[in-house]
């Protein structure tokens, strides 16, 4: 496991170099003037412009731009934006609420989602089976800025049980807005888990753990249940690689200073520095979440061997 | 203290005074309930087992062998299976009307099973310890250690080489041969008054059926377990087995000792099924086969369910079932026409 673990490791250096290449062109291919706009209705001192220029060698070609942002890169150098703020401020400024709501979003795929899942799977076709497929297609078909909108006015404003938007990012502030940002994955969560379940209770090892009187609890709770989680870690470990890379809606929704909304500003505001320097982030941290999830799979299923 | 409630207490005496079956099954229906219709799978069987007897079940697929022994497990799945008529007397006691939680405490301990494919029929991310260990754990609330340890006797019981080292790993890294053996540890590691084996050498190669087939006839003479065996292959039945019972749709066709039934066939059923054998002495000529498919249980003909494929059909057959008639006593065959199936070929 330590070999394949290192490999997996050494594997992501290209792709992190590929993907920051790709993230930076498409920055430099940007049309209009990144310096445009920048002093208000007038344009730029030509002082100005040299200072910014030379900072951020926009007179280079795009090969050896690219090369000495990533050797400021590999020294722990993420650039600074226009605006003199310092790119790593930045992600630490917003990356621990983007986190914090990631991680609400994902307990909310795993109580809700698999614990619905486990009900409906064992007892199929009951009246608890029926809502559950019911309540996740409409969380699968409706929006997230509507399901938003509507807990913020019902809980937030009617009942006043949460607060309505999440500007602090505290972990209660954060309970609606993960629950709104989990809906669409929880929903998948609770069906990916039934089906999974439904069909493991068919496999011939259970009617040998029937066949050894178990009783029905450990049957279920420990022969089927274990298999039958394998296609949902891929899942929610995959989701929970997507969820900490931001989320645009969510985030503008509830007031959230989060790494999506970060990133969706700097697009507008042409901030090259601080875009690639998110999405490097970013790209890292979805590789590591990846091969954890792939380790998970060798602990859930002993077949799985990683040499 | 865990495990507390689970612990095995038998809910009636399981001793059986000598010469008395051990079960006995009595006029057994099952059906289940299909969208399709009504498939009877299991039509009035009967039969029983002493202690240390074996009785092989024989009969193509569907013919009901399995659904019995699982009706006699209790793990039928109902729905859509149901037990709609019949008994299963265990040790003189009706199984069929205990409560589940009885039954439970029963199954593995009293009665196992073991099954045809043991790489399906082993869960595959549990150690092989582990879930032979499950039986001490759950019905002897041993703790984890103990049960491991047992486990590892038992490996050594059913000749797994090296069972020590064996007993941490996982059914995907044994043979197939060495995986029946765990099937087999893990049903006798209770020491149960009756074992089934359905199909238990279906899956393996020649020379490895015969070795898992010794052994279980092996654990069969040291503990004296009555034993069930499912089995459509007829060369293992001549060798282990004491009464022999052919089923044919739901129903036993023919019920004598192994020998007289290999010798004499009483039906008709039996007579093409042993004539269906590649036989050596017969080398270059065809085999015989026996015409037409088995009948479908949610539409099963009228009379005898036999009678379209059969070689000594008459118009009898056609509209009268026909009853288990006696041909000695302890032979029984359901054809009208048992004496002329006896006697020699069809007119």
């Amino acid at each position: 496991m330590g070999r394949y673990t290192a490999r997996r490791l050494m594997q992501m250096i290209p792709v992190v170099l590929g993907a920051t290449f790709i993230v930076y062109a498409l920055v430099y291919a940007l049309p209009g003037d990144p310096l445009a706009g920048k002093c208000g209705q007038r344009p730029c001192p030509d002082a100005y412009i040299a200072k910014y220029t030379e900072q951020f060698n926009l007179d280079d070609p795009l090969p050896v731009q690219y090369v000495k942002y990533l050797g400021n890169l590999l020294q722990g150098d993420f650039g600074e934006a226009v605006n003199g703020e310092k790119v790593l401020d930045q992600i630490e400024r917003t990356y621990p609420t983007t986190m914090k709501l990631a991680l609400v979003a994902i307990m909310f795929e795993i109580i809700i989602g698999i614990g619905a899942g486990i009900i409906s799977g064992i007892r199929r076709k009951g009246i608890f089976d029926s809502s559950v497929l019911a309540v996740t297609l409409v969380l699968i078909a409706v929006p997230v800025f509507v399901t938003g909108t509507s807990l913020q006015w019902f809980i937030g404003v009617k009942a006043g049980w949460l607060p309505v938007t999440a500007t602090d990012g505290t972990w209660r502030q954060l309970i609606m807005p993960g629950f709104v940002l989990a809906g669409l994955s929880l929903a998948y969560a609770a069906r990916i888990t039934r089906t999974s379940l439904a069909e493991v209770m068919r496999a011939d090892y259970i009617r040998t753990a029937k066949a050894k009187g178990l009783p029905r609890s450990r049957v279920v709770g420990v022969h089927a249940l274990r298999n039958s989680m394998i296609p949902v870690v891929t899942f929610i470990g995959a989701d929970f690689g997507t969820l900490l890379g931001g989320a645009i809606i969510t985030e503008g929704i509830f007031n959230i200073d989060g790494v999506g909304g970060l990133i969706y500003r700097s697009i507008g505001l042409r901030e090259g520095a601080t875009v690639t320097g998110v999405v490097t982030v970013l790209i890292l941290i979805f590789l590591l979440v990846n091969l954890f999830v792939d380790l998970l799979y060798a602990v859930l299923d002993p077949r799985i061997r990683y040499e | 203290m865990p495990n507390s409630g689970s612990e095995s207490a038998p809910a009636f005496d399981l001793n059986v005074g000598a010469g008395e079956p051990l079960l006995e099954v009595v006029d057994l229906h099952v059906e289940f309930r299909t969208r399709e219709g009504i498939a009877r799978a299991v039509n009035g069987v009967s039969y029983s087992v002493k202690p240390g007897e074996t009785l092989a079940v024989l009969g193509e697929s569907g013919s009901g062998k399995s659904v019995t022994a699982q009706a006699i497990m209790g793990i039928l799945d109902t729905p859509p299976g149901y037990i709609t008529k019949g008994e299963v007397r265990f040790c003189g006691q009706d199984v069929l009307t205990l409560p589940e939680e009885d039954r439970r405490k029963l199954r593995g301990a009293s009665m196992a099973m073991i099954f045809q494919d043991a790489l399906s029929s082993l869960n595959p991310v549990f150690s092989v310890g582990w879930q032979i260990g499950e039986m001490f754990r759950v019905h002897e609330g041993m703790s984890r250690k103990e049960a491991k340890l047992k486990a590892i006797e038992l490996l050594d019981r059913v000749r797994i080489p090296s069972a020590k080292d064996r007993v941490g790993d996982y059914p995907h890294q044994f043979s197939g041969g060495m995986r029946q053996r765990v099937m087999i540890a893990m049903a006798i590691a209770l020491n149960p008054r009756l074992l089934i084996a359905d199909e238990p050498t279906t899956a393996l190669d020649v020379t490895v059926q015969a070795q898992v087939m010794d052994l279980l006839a092996e654990l069969q003479r040291e503990s004296g377990m009555g034993m069930i065996l499912i089995t459509h292959d007829l060369g293992v039945v001549a060798d282990v087995a004491d009464i022999c019972a052919v089923m044919y749709a739901g129903r036993i066709v023919e019920h004598a000792d192994v020998h007289e039934l290999y010798a004499n066939p009483a039906h008709p059923y039996t007579k093409a099924l042993l004539g269906s054998i590649p036989r050596l002495d017969l080398k270059g000529q065809e085999v015989a086969v026996i015409k037409g498919l088995p009948p479908t249980l949610t539409n099963l003909p009228t009379g005898c369910a036999f009678h379209p494929r059969c070689s000594y059909v008459k118009d009898r057959c056609r509209s009268e079932e026909p009853p288990l008639y006696s041909v000695n006593e302890h032979r029984d065959s359901a054809c009208h026409y048992w004496e002329e199936v006896l006697d020699g070929s069809p007119e």
